[in-house]
């Protein structure tokens, strides 16, 4: 029996590659405290789920699988994760800090009387435990103490590696678990039609800021540029805020989402402190602005003082040329 | 129908966060505090179902008497009353913000809705809506990006912000709503506003009167540190040597 149970995340049938990070925080915790984790998995038909987590080191899989769980509602699933927590004994409940989790989490720390540290980045060194955490935008890292007997911790994958394959079969655990009573229906998913590859998980994102005049001339710049170098297209918040053309989901900031990518380029953002605390991770952070004194430069490897309009295209072109 | 907002102070997001020389706490000499940003959106959202639905919206929030000044803020843009749970040097976290929150619900008769911002700037939690639900057991609805409350008030439709798309789903009333940024541009109180906003009640209880005995705190922040700063690296004259430094240097392309 292992102490940290670390809960899946899936959609449409498959993993998301953010659990394999949070498997991360938990391998570091075990290293910490001892003992090792379990994987959960709640949802309607998920054994494709469940074979993808085979093999990651993982004393058990514990698995709610039924129609009343199909759909994500946060009261159902709050009730089968406590009913896993509850077979497996877990001191310890970790999930990732998507809007899953975020929806999640809370709602089960309360039900079990846990405390809940949000948006894990790491935990302190030294002999006790102590979580670290962004506060304020990112501009303060806060070491917290669980003081409940069992915790429950939302990361920020964007901060961890994910886990290595490390062979064997995990134990795969069926446990029932009743809906309860659920004073929510889901009515529809509306996925962003998109071809490139989703924000949290891509490698290479362009992120486009308000000097981009308006919404066609934002994806008009954006677009070909994320198409020469296969990336994913972000947003700041002024953009989202102004511009309709451009939706909410593609904010990365601190209120929007927090990504790491290889390569960031930043086209005409400015380098606000909450932008900044969305993308300062990233390996390497290219920015493009035509004001020298613009704080992305404080943050990039690679500045390019220069008007965005004039060198999108030319910069679009001998990428492609680079990449072949 | 009955809205309760919870409407927090917190400082200016805009401004430059300092820790005290010993990194126990933000240093809060000659800061600025305004309404958390998410709490206007939760207020402005409240606003604009009692137009249509016929509401009264009241504030909540928890401090000392110095954050009366944001209450009379959230008055001003149209809020009925307003009542401030005092702690003084009671510490927070957001579990026991939660129960001092349901413990107003439950003071309150007949509240159709309970609307906070997905989460405030400081502490930046994103719980206190999803453990209020969990305790007083409604449904909740976060990250809203569009609310629309049926004729007979009895449920909510809510497009909510997730990873990957926006999810609707319908909430039963009485419930719990958090919104994301999107869901409106909350308005501008007028002078005249200001004025009434003055001669507006805010009731103020405590934690005995709320019969919160518990107050120990589930997470406590231990110590504070500033983040590890980037190194900031070399400008580049072109678009060609940017090309060429990604592509050998960096090796990323």
């Amino acid at each position: 029996m292992s102490n940290i149970l670390v809960i899946a995340e899936h959609h449409a049938g498959s993993l998301k590659k953010g659990t394999l990070a949070a498997a991360t925080l938990a391998k570091q915790l075990a290293d910490k405290v001892g003992g090792g984790f379990d994987f959960a998995v709640i949802g309607g038909g998920v054994d494709g789920v469940v074979s993808e987590l085979q093999g990651y080191g993982a004393g058990s899989i514990y698995v709610v699988d039924g129609p009343a769980f199909a759909d994500y509602l946060a009261q159902p699933h709050t009730k089968a994760l406590v009913a896993i927590a509850e077979q497996s004994g877990a001191s310890y409940l970790v999930s990732t800090a998507g809007t899953t989790g975020k929806d999640l989490m809370p709602r089960v720390a309360a039900a079990i009387g846990a405390g809940m540290v949000a948006d894990c980045v790491g935990l302190a060194e030294g002999d006790e435990l102590l979580f670290k955490r962004p506060m304020y935008a990112g501009n303060v890292i806060a070491a917290v103490r669980c003081k409940t007997d069992k915790t429950v911790v939302s990361v920020r994958t964007s901060e961890f590696d994910t886990v290595e394959k490390t062979g064997g079969e995990s134990a795969v655990v069926a446990v029932a678990a009743e809906p309860g009573e659920v004073g929510a229906r889901f009515v529809k998913f509306d996925a962003t039609e998109s071809e490139r590859p989703e924000l949290t998980e891509a490698e290479v994102i362009v992120t486009g800021g308000r000097g981009l005049k308006d919404g066609p001339t934002f994806w008009n710049m954006m677009n070909p540029l994320a198409d020469a170098l296969g990336a994913a297209i972000g947003a700041t918040r002024a953009v989202v805020d102004s511009w309709e053309e451009v939706p909410n989901d593609m904010q990365i900031g601190q209120t929007g989402k927090v990504v790491a990518p290889k390569l960031y380029i930043a086209v005409a953002v400015s380098g606000a402190i909450q932008h900044l605390a969305g993308m300062k991770n990233s390996k390497t952070i290219v920015a493009i602005n035509k004001d020298a004194d613009a704080p992305i430069f404080q943050v990039s490897d690679y500045g390019l003082v220069a008007d965005a309009f004039k060198v999108l295209p030319e910069l679009t072109e001998k990428v492609k040329a680079a990449r072949g | 129908m009955k809205i309760l907002v919870a409407f927090k102070r917190v400082i200016d997001p805009d401004a430059r966060i300092k820790l005290t020389a010993d990194g126990s706490a933000v240093n809060t000499e000659s800061v600025e505090y305004k309404a958390n940003p998410f709490c206007e959106n939760a207020l402005e959202a409240a606003l604009q179902i009692a137009e249509e639905h016929d509401a009264e919206v009241v504030l909540v929030t928890i401090g000392g008497d110095d954050t009366e000044q944001t209450l009379r803020a959230g008055l001003a843009m149209g809020a009925a009353r307003a009542i401030r749970v005092e702690v003084e040097d009671q510490q927070l976290d957001s579990d026991l913000a939660a129960r001092i929150l349901a413990a107003v619900y439950k003071e309150e008769d007949d509240v159709d809705l309970f609307l906070l911002g997905k989460q405030a700037v400081d502490g930046d939690n994103n719980q206190v809506g999803q453990l209020l639900a969990e305790y007083l057991g409604l449904p909740q609805a976060c990250f809203a990006s569009e609310i629309e409350i049926d004729e007979d008030g009895e449920e909510a439709t809510v497009t909510r912000e997730v990873d990957g798309g926006l999810e609707t789903i319908a909430i039963q009333l009485p419930g719990v709503i958090t919104a994301d940024l999107r869901l409106n541009t909350p308005r501008y109180a007028k002078l005249p506003d200001i004025m009434k906003a003055r001669r507006k009640t805010i009731d103020v209880m405590d934690l005995d009167d709320l019969e919160i005995e518990d107050t120990e705190l589930k997470v406590e922040v231990v110590r504070l540190e500033e983040p590890p700063k980037r190194q900031a690296g070399a400008l580049v004259e072109s678009v060609d040597e940017l090309v060429g430094k990604l592509k050998n240097e960096a090796r990323v392309l």
